[in-house]
């Protein structure tokens, strides 16, 4: 009977498995939201503002896009906040401390990223560690290890101006290249999800991954696969806030990873795995910097600024749950 | 099936309560009265302050613990208060300890930490109260155990602490403040932004500034402080929404290193190098390179050194059984282009 249930709730997952609804509720509250500010919040309606909101929304976006994959697999990273900064500080070293070229450092950010989320990978695939307890204790490993290898020293990349020169720069409409960089990351994130066996199996994964393992597929290598591409997308973000700050910060990370799984969950991406979608979540991440800056434009003190926040984490959530609930 | 389930609801439920707590951690303190307590203490103990001299050696604290429990370890300011504690107990021939939570918000793992001092049985203990109030009953431990405590940085807002070693925010501010009325021409807009609305440095430098422009310069507005959690990025988008909601804007205080760096982000974001006033707060190589170029007008710096190295003598006197004044202040600086280099502006920087 089980097996029953489980059989036609894995095909209503496949019919709804772009998630279009909560998307569309998501997009819905997004254009609300900017609706709402611009009409009623002075200055808020400007081309310069809605740039500033894309801005905030870069690192944000990449960090989300990350941990969708593996909350889709039904896994969870709350290591990318300091995975981040790990990577932003390992990219310090190459480019900076070993004054080797910037291309060089990127790569290293990329790798770096790729190592963290392997490690993560090995660690839920191999020794059987829940997600949540294995990237908890990546979380401290990472933000530790950024801070032994920086001697917790800011790392400025002043002698590599082209890092900031580029990334900052807005040759197109005006926008800055780090929000091209974190659309371009997107899509690539949506081919992978979508058009790649590798997006078929973190679906799979994330709807039943007994049925999986048992159709064959190597279950526990695929997982790490999918926690490495997290972990380009922590390397990713790594650069872009680097680029923000012209240098890693050591001491940075810590909260980041709340931001990027309530954009993924906003988006529509299930907690308990089998659905969601990038596009969603870059939604969501664009919600999350759009009721910031809208708070912040007006004036709202900042204690209700967190209050409002969390509220529109669990109403989204709560949302879900709903739809959820009336599909069943 | 179901254990995946039950984890990721477990997961989900825990995210949430995270979520949550990361929204109320840095709601652990409640002082304006202490705040006041505070300012109060700091103006009426500013007699006592130079009188302090620090001791040339270690009498019988020779050979002896002082642990010491900061605010923080990562930061560059902690680095330098760490430097001046352990380069003074080395001279001095003392053993120090020195620790701090990873974050500001961080109060039990603070508390922890002291615990554990205590339970080593140090002879003196120096502390930095994230949370005073919440420190009670450890205080009261400390003292019944003939443990002395030096309070240092924020302070403890106690009656326990032997003496306390820090610097005067509140006037600090209030400088920082007729620094931006002049540079502005006493008329315009302010924004403040400021790392937090709990902790004892981040309500004195607000209200000490805030003090200052109510009390002698009318025709500015400051706008309501904003809060960045003394994170770069998060500053600088702060900083823009204020300049989006008011473009009169003419000036910027950021009340420690964070935080100004937000608003220098925020400004060369925007192209507004050299067009708003910034100011800032202690130092740190972005803001050294931003005043020496003229983007930041200039900034206060404390001296952290010095905080460290005053918290142990003030131990070791103790530990002698000297008398000590009720507060040593370590003194700031104003610093912009024009006296960066001097050798003693250059002995207090951190980079």
């Amino acid at each position: 009977m089980q097996t029953t249930t489980l059989l036609a709730r894995s095909r209503v997952q496949s019919i709804l498995r772009g998630d279009s609804i909560q998307r569309l509720l998501a997009l819905g509250a997004l254009l609300l939201l900017l609706a709402f500010f611009s009409a009623v919040v002075p200055h808020f309606a400007s081309t310069n503002n809605y740039i500033d909101i894309l801005t905030a929304t870069a690192v944000n976006g990449v960090l989300a896009t990350g941990v969708t994959f593996v909350i889709i697999t039904g896994g969870i990273d709350l290591s990318v906040g300091t995975g981040m900064t790990f990577t932003s500080v390992v990219m310090g070293i190459v480019a900076v401390n070993l004054g080797l070229p910037l291309p060089l450092g990127l790569l290293a950010a990329l790798a770096a990223g790729a190592l963290v989320g392997s490690i993560n990978g090995a660690l839920i695939a191999k020794a059987k560690l829940p997600p949540f307890i294995a990237t908890l204790g990546m979380l401290y490993v990472t933000l530790g290890m950024a801070q032994v290898i920086s001697d917790v020293h800011p790392i400025y990349f002043d002698q590599q101006p082209a890092f900031q020169g580029f990334f900052m720069s807005k040759p197109i409409v005006g926008i800055p290249n780090i929000v091209w960089v974190m659309l371009g990351g997107a899509a690539i994130a949506w081919i992978l999800l979508n058009k790649t066996i590798l997006g078929r199996y973190t679906f799979a994964l994330g709807s039943n991954e007994e049925a999986t393992r048992l159709s064959g597929v190597n279950v526990d290598r695929w997982k790490i696969i999918i926690y490495a591409v997290d972990g380009l997308f922590i390397g990713l973000a790594g650069i872009v806030i680097a680029s923000r700050m012209n240098s890693a910060q050591p001491g940075l990370g810590m909260g980041y990873e709340l931001d990027a799984i309530a954009a993924a969950v906003i988006g529509g991406t299930s907690l308990s795995g089998g659905e969601g979608s990038v596009v969603g979540t870059i939604i969501g991440a664009f919600l999350i910097s759009t009721l910031r800056i809208g708070l912040s434009v007006a004036g709202i003190p900042d204690q209700w600024k967190s209050v409002i926040t969390g509220l529109v984490v669990i109403g989204a959530v709560w949302l879900d749950i709903l739809r959820r609930r009336s599909r069943a | 099936m179901k254990l995946t389930r039950i984890t990721s609801l477990a997961a989900g439920t825990m995210t949430l309560a995270l979520v949550v707590s990361a929204c109320s951690g840095s709601a652990t303190t409640a002082p304006a009265a202490s705040a006041a307590a505070a300012s109060a203490q700091a103006s009426s103990a500013g007699g006592a302050a130079s009188a302090y001299v620090p001791p040339t050696d270690a009498g019988a604290a020779k050979g002896k613990t002082i642990a010491i429990i900061s605010k923080g370890e990562q930061h560059q300011f902690w680095q330098a208060v760490k430097k001046g504690a352990l380069d003074e107990a080395a001279k001095l021939g003392v053993t120090a300890t020195y620790q701090g939570p990873a974050t500001e918000s961080e109060v039990d793992k603070q508390l922890t930490m002291l615990q554990t001092a205590l339970s080593n049985n140090p002879a003196a203990v120096c502390f930095a109260a994230l949370d005073s109030k919440a420190a009670g009953a450890l205080l009261a431990q400390a003292q019944a155990s003939k443990i002395p405590v030096v309070g240092f940085d924020s302070g403890v807002d106690s009656t326990i602490p032997v003496t306390t070693v820090a610097t005067d925010n509140t006037a600090a501010a209030a400088v920082a403040a007729d620094h931006m009325a002049s540079l502005i021409g006493n008329a315009g807009t302010v924004g403040v932004i400021v790392h937090d609305q709990t902790s004892q440095t981040g309500i004195t430098r607000r209200d000490g500034f805030l003090a200052q422009m109510a009390a002698k310069y009318p025709n500015i507005k400051v706008l309501p402080p904003q809060y960045g959690a003394g994170d770069a990025v998060k500053s600088a988008d702060i900083a823009k929404a204020m300049m989006t909601a008011n473009p009169d804007l003419k000036g910027f205080f950021g009340a420690n290193e964070g935080s100004i760096k937000g608003v220098l982000n925020a400004l060369k974001e925007t192209g507004n190098e050299g067009k708003i006033v910034a100011i800032g707060y202690d130092s740190g190589q972005q803001q050294i390179d931003a005043i020496t170029s003229g983007v930041e007008a200039g900034a206060i710096t404390q001296n952290p050194i010095g905080i460290g190295s005053k918290c142990v003598d003030a131990a070791v006197d103790a530990i002698n059984g000297k008398a000590l004044p009720q507060k040593i202040d370590t003194g700031f600086s104003w610093f912009d282009k024009t006296n960066i280099n001097n050798p003693e502006i250059q002995a207090v920087l951190y980079k």
